[in-house]
């Protein structure tokens, strides 16, 4: 039943070496060198898939990355299966396994394609218009698109593959290794610059490489054998590295480029173990030549979607590169000489060709006289208007256009064939020079788009630029490349050039049809099947930028982001607006280029690598004692310390219990700290702190709250005095780095004048905190010379001492409530003197405590967290803690700010205690809370801020904020929940110890 | 992403450098004695300008020296880069 239309061999087919590979479950044969598409083709396969909308059938389109079609499914395994895998570009291998994605339940039979005949009840926009409501029915939608829309399936198991990231810089960059792309490429790395040249195929030398025909020729040898030479050349220059299978994906400002290479993906399956899959290139280089070619333009006519109907170019491909006949009677339609190329190409193959359909009439052009002089019926001045054909095409009929080419006139013509070329001329591939923010200008006499003022070091040349025919790209180039690269002459200066191409063309958007438009389908997008029809209605409906059509049409939205199509759609919209093309604009094309793979966007950041984190110096002792941890920033912070199998409620709880109730011990070596020093370190303090600092006496230590100039809290600490000129700040666990940045941005732009010096030290010292009324006990073992006496060491100072010759800094200082010591020693030493601590306070079943026993401790005390309590809309008065702003300063950071008229208002929200009506019920952080629950709609008033069940005072307590809630002490709230309203009491925010008896006991 | 000429450490990568929004906005000597519209002024209101912008950057992965660039903020094109204190070149 299959047929064999191999043809001919081709060089670029190593026939000795024959691959297996299965598609849809059939097993089918090829050789090394074929792709998925070109090896399908040979087993005269053009059924690949379905389309996205009306299911129908649709077959190899093209011969490259544009391919909107052939998208299949790869890999019949959970990690490794990867969808929207264009059969066109993927090389066979043995063992290949590809399946269609676009249908279902199979590509035959395919329940979606009844879709087709209900067309008429699908227009543009349908998905907007009938999904939208009623809203609670998109479930039921969801699972019927997905199903049936065929979006691929996603691996559902971790990729196993390998992926890298590498940066490169380079001199020149040439994207494309075509013929411009090569000449491009030689004359810089000659001339001494460090040059990378890159191409999305596996081979070099781009189209010109396998075209085989007498016409062009280059110092009169024929064209492909000329540049076989130069690329021969180019192998062995130094300056030059060359890579192939490397698609750009995005082209940045500054020259910065994101190319993806595959260096496994063609390879037998037993030959890619251990090896990188695909490389994620990040190239910064001085100057940049795109040399990315152009695309061939589809026609637009009814039912030109039928498989069996590719590009004319793609079929030459195919038969020169891969020694494949797309069918065996064949015929091609074009506006333009190209498809007498891909006619003369087959022929010389001896591929049948049954006609050739023009849409131009009376051309002078030697292709066409070569054609006829071979007796190949040529129809001038006639247009495809139907074909027919169910899963595959078996008919065209044509009809001659009229004068004008806005009708079509006399009798209609059916010609049988089993495949149709369509070339409706070519697209200058800009998508990259557009990325990179280059303006693009329209050219009227070929319609399109051409690079025209660009946003970097960089050049177009080639079919990229508009150079389409070989003569205008061999005489452009060399002065171009002189140019960019500032050279005298180039290799090229002197090439003696032979071309027989007609460079005319009869372009019209949408073809005229026998028929009105709303009978026809003349598809635009073939992808989403965006239709010309769909297009006009958008239109009708008022749509009038490009990009609300685009997106009402679903028009170049696809995998493929219309690379075939969204010249048409532009071109259908100017004609129906009556506006002129260049003005419209384009659709932005974003990156990337073509798709990539989460894995090599991800590279080698997956697992443990996916985020920097931080650990103290006592990490490995947490890790050993079983904690477990939390996130805070990139710090890996001990949570709490779960003994036989509790609970985190139950281990918080008796940490908790056991730091009040004897001794308790925390890492806080995480808490930033940043060294000041110099003549006018008071005065800078002075300045971003909210209270004074001139007075505080050497060796003693001040609470401090920073605000941002706005007013709102910005991160509060402890800072100590260790001398006349030199304090130590300490910051929030989260906030380091950032009010580092604050004071030095100050420091630099405003106070320049101030002789201050910071140094973030947060990684030098290890902090350890012993708090409890046993705390004092354990201290004074763990440094035994130092007096602990509270007369000689009270709170809020600090001593310096040694521990073993180990110099440390003590700060009695507490965020618990209780009596506390920090010791503050060398990272290095940090853990021997922990496990000190743990050694000398045994007898005081001395308890480590995590950050959750930390929050529980300091929120019983009323002692907000910046960044929990308070979000960037808190001022100190809001917190109730006025008596940290001084009166007296004449000014600080934020001061200004505290009497705006707003942030005087007395309704702002403001920090209060809140305890339930029921002590063991404990409140959801984050829940709303309100007064009146009859109201409609329910005034929010404010949120749980922190809510902890406190086993010391054996009830709930929670902080919030609330509006106006400083005069609301004793006020009764309601906290509404899903299933239940919450009965809560405002409350002073302090609820332990109010008098501060604990902390100088 | 484009490419800063730190006027300390030379060119560099922009991850490598914070935004610190307009340059030029002068923290003013007394702010008591300004009412409220016009510390608001200082406060809130920036020009935000498509063209040429005259900003402050940190190197915060670098030397952490502040320090102005002028930018195009429609191609992203820096005209000049200069330190605190300088004179800012005329665009
Ligand atoms: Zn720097």
């Amino acid at each position: 039943m299959t047929k064999n239309l191999r043809v001919k061999t081709s060089k670029f087919i190593d026939e000795t070496y024959k691959i297996s590979f299965k598609f849809n479950r059939t097993t089918y044969y090829g050789y090394k060198g074929d792709t998925l598409a070109s090896a399908l083709l040979a087993n005269d396969v053009h059924l690949v898939g379905r389309s996205f909308k009306y299911h129908r059938p649709r077959g190899i389109m093209t011969a490259g990355s544009e391919e909107p079609n052939a998208i299949v499914q790869l890999h019949n395994n959970s990690a490794r299966t990867e969808p929207n895998v264009r059969a066109t570009e993927i090389e066979i291998y043995e063992g290949l396994e590809a399946s269609s994605q676009n249908c279902w339940p199979s590509v035959n039979f395919d329940i979606g394609g009844i879709n087709n005949f209900l067309s008429p009840v699908l227009p543009a926009g349908f998905y907007y218009k009938t999904f939208m409501w009623p809203a609670s029915f998109w479930e039921k939608y969801e699972y019927f698109i997905r199903k049936s829309a065929g979006l691929g399936k996603s691996p559902t198991e971790p990729d196993p593959d390998i992926y890298e990231h590498k940066y490169i810089h380079c001199d020149v960059l040439v994207v494309g290794a075509g013929i411009a792309g090569i000449l491009a490429a030689k004359t810089a790395a000659k001339n001494g610059f460090k040059t990378l040249l890159l191409d999305e195929k596996s081979y070099l030398g781009g189209s010109t490489i396998y075209q085989n025909i007498e016409n062009h020729k280059i110092n009169n040898q024929i064209s492909n054998s000329w540049l076989e030479k130069e690329i021969n050349e180019i192998k062995k220059l130094k300056n030059l590295e060359i890579k192939v299978r490397t698609s750009v994906a995005a082209f940045h400002g500054y020259n910065f480029l994101l190319a993806r290479e595959n260096l496994t993906d063609h390879l037998p399956l037993d030959q890619r173990k251990n090896k990188t899959r695909h490389r994620l290139l990040k190239i910064r280089a001085k100057k940049v030549i795109m040399a990315t070619g152009s695309l061939e333009r589809p026609l637009i006519f009814d039912n030109n979607d039928r498989p069996g109907i590719l590009l004319s170019s793609a079929i030459e491909k195919y038969a020169n590169l891969f020694g494949v006949a797309c069918g065996e009677k064949g015929v091609l339609f074009t506006n333009n000489d190209s498809g007498y190329e891909t006619a003369i190409s087959l022929f010389q193959k001896g591929i049948n060709i049954e006609a050739i359909i023009d849409n131009r009439e009376n051309i002078d052009s030697k292709l066409i006289k070569e054609i006829e002089k071979n007796n190949i019926k040529v129809f001038k001045g006639y247009t495809v208007v139907n074909t027919s054909g169910y899963k595959r095409i078996n008919n065209v009929s044509i009809m001659q256009l009229s004068k004008d080419g806005q009708k079509v006139v006399g009798p209609k013509l059916s010609i049988a064939c089993d495949y149709l070329g369509i070339s409706g001329g070519w697209t200058p591939a800009v998508h990259l020079f557009t990325q990179s923010g280059g303006k693009l200008k329209f050219r009227d006499e070929d319609q399109v788009f051409i690079p025209n003022i660009y946003s970097s070091d960089q050049i177009s040349i080639g079919s990229c630029n508009g150079d389409f025919t070989l003569d205008e790209i061999l005489s452009s180039i060399p002065n171009k490349l002189k140019e960019f690269l500032d050279l005298k002459k180039s290799d090229y200066d002197d090439l003696e050039v032979q071309s027989s191409f007609n460079k005319s063309k009869r372009n019209i958007w949408l073809l005229p049809s026998d028929k009105v438009i709303g009978k026809t389908k003349p598809f635009v997008d073939y992808q989403n099947d965006a239709t010309a029809k769909d297009i006009k209605l958008a239109l009708r409906e008022g749509f009038r930028s490009i990009e609300h059509v685009k997106r009402y049409t679903t028009t170049g939205m696809g995998t493929d982001q219309g690379k075939l199509g969204n010249m048409h759609a532009l071109g259908i919209i100017s004609e129906t607006a009556g506006s002129k093309m260049g003005e419209l604009g384009t659709t932005t094309f974003r990156p990337p280029y073509t798709p990539l793979t989460f894995g090599t966007i991800v590279g080698r950041n997956v697992g443990e690598y996916f985020d920097i984190f931080r650990k103290t110096p006592i990490h490995e002792w947490h890790v050993q004692n079983k904690a477990e941890f939390e996130n805070v920033g990139q710090w890996k912070r001990a949570w709490y310390y779960p003994k036989n199998g509790e609970s985190m409620h139950n281990a918080v709880q008796r940490e908790s219990k056991a730091a009040r109730d004897s001794a308790g011990i925390l890492d806080a070596s995480t808490l930033g700290k940043i060294d000041i020093q110099g003549t006018d370190a008071s005065e800078f303090l002075n300045r971003v702190y909210t209270n004074a600092w001139s007075k505080l006496a050497i060796g003693r230590c001040r609470y401090g709250l920073m605000l941002n100039e706005d007013g709102m809290v910005y991160d509060d600490g402890v800072t100590t005095r260790l001398d006349e000129n030199h304090y130590i700040m300490t910051t929030t666990t989260g906030g380091a780095a950032t009010v580092l940045g604050k004071l030095e941005d100050y420091l630099q732009t405003e106070w320049p004048e101030l002789d201050v010096y910071l140094t973030s030290v947060t990684d030098h010292y290890a902090t350890i905190s012993v708090c409890g009324p046993n705390s004092k006990k354990i201290v004074s073992q763990v440094i035994p010379d130092l007096d602990f006496s509270d007369k000689s060491f009270p709170h809020m100072s600090f001593k310096n001492a040694k521990i073993d010759k180990i110099k440390c800094r003590v700060m009695r200082i507490s965020f618990t409530g209780e009596q506390s010591y920090e010791i503050n020693v060398q990272a290095n030493y940090g853990k021997s003197v922990w496990e000190k601590c743990m050694e000398i306070g045994k007898e005081f079943n001395i308890t480590p405590y995590g950050t959750e026993t930390m929050h529980l401790l300091r929120a019983e005390k009323g002692f907000i967290i910046v960044g929990q309590d308070t979000d960037a809309t808190m001022t100190p008065i809001d917190l109730q803690m006025d008596w940290i702003v001084s009166k007296k300063k004449y000014d600080f950071i934020g001061k200004r700010s505290l009497y705006r008229s707003d942030t005087i208002k007395e309704d702002r929200k403001q920090l209060v205690g809140l305890l339930t009506e029921n002590p063991d019920e404990v409140l959801e952080e984050g829940a709303q809370i309100v007064a009146d629950i009859k109201k409609s709609p329910i005034e929010m008033l404010g949120h749980v801020t922190s809510s902890y069940y406190s086993p010391n005072l054996k009830k709930s307590i929670a902080l919030g904020v609330v509006r106006g809630g400083k005069n609301m002490i004793g006020h009764k709230l309601i906290i509404p929940m899903e299933n239940k309203n919450i009965n809560v009491t405002v409350a002073d925010p302090v609820f332990l110890d109010k008098e501060n008896k604990r902390i100088n006991a | 992403m484009f490419v800063i000429n730190c006027p300390y450490c030379g060119e560099r990568e922009q991850s490598e450098f914070k935004a610190g929004g307009e340059a030029h906005i002068i923290r003013p000597k007394q702010p008591t004695e300004l009412s409220d519209d016009e510390w608001a002024e200082y406060l809130f209101m920036r020009k935000n300008i498509k063209g040429v912008q005259f900003e402050r950057w940190n190197h915060a992965h670098g030397c952490r020296k502040w320090f102005n660039v002028v930018r195009d903020t429609s191609n992203d094109a820096i005209k000049a880069v200069y330190k605190m204190g300088e004179k800012p070149p005329t665009y």
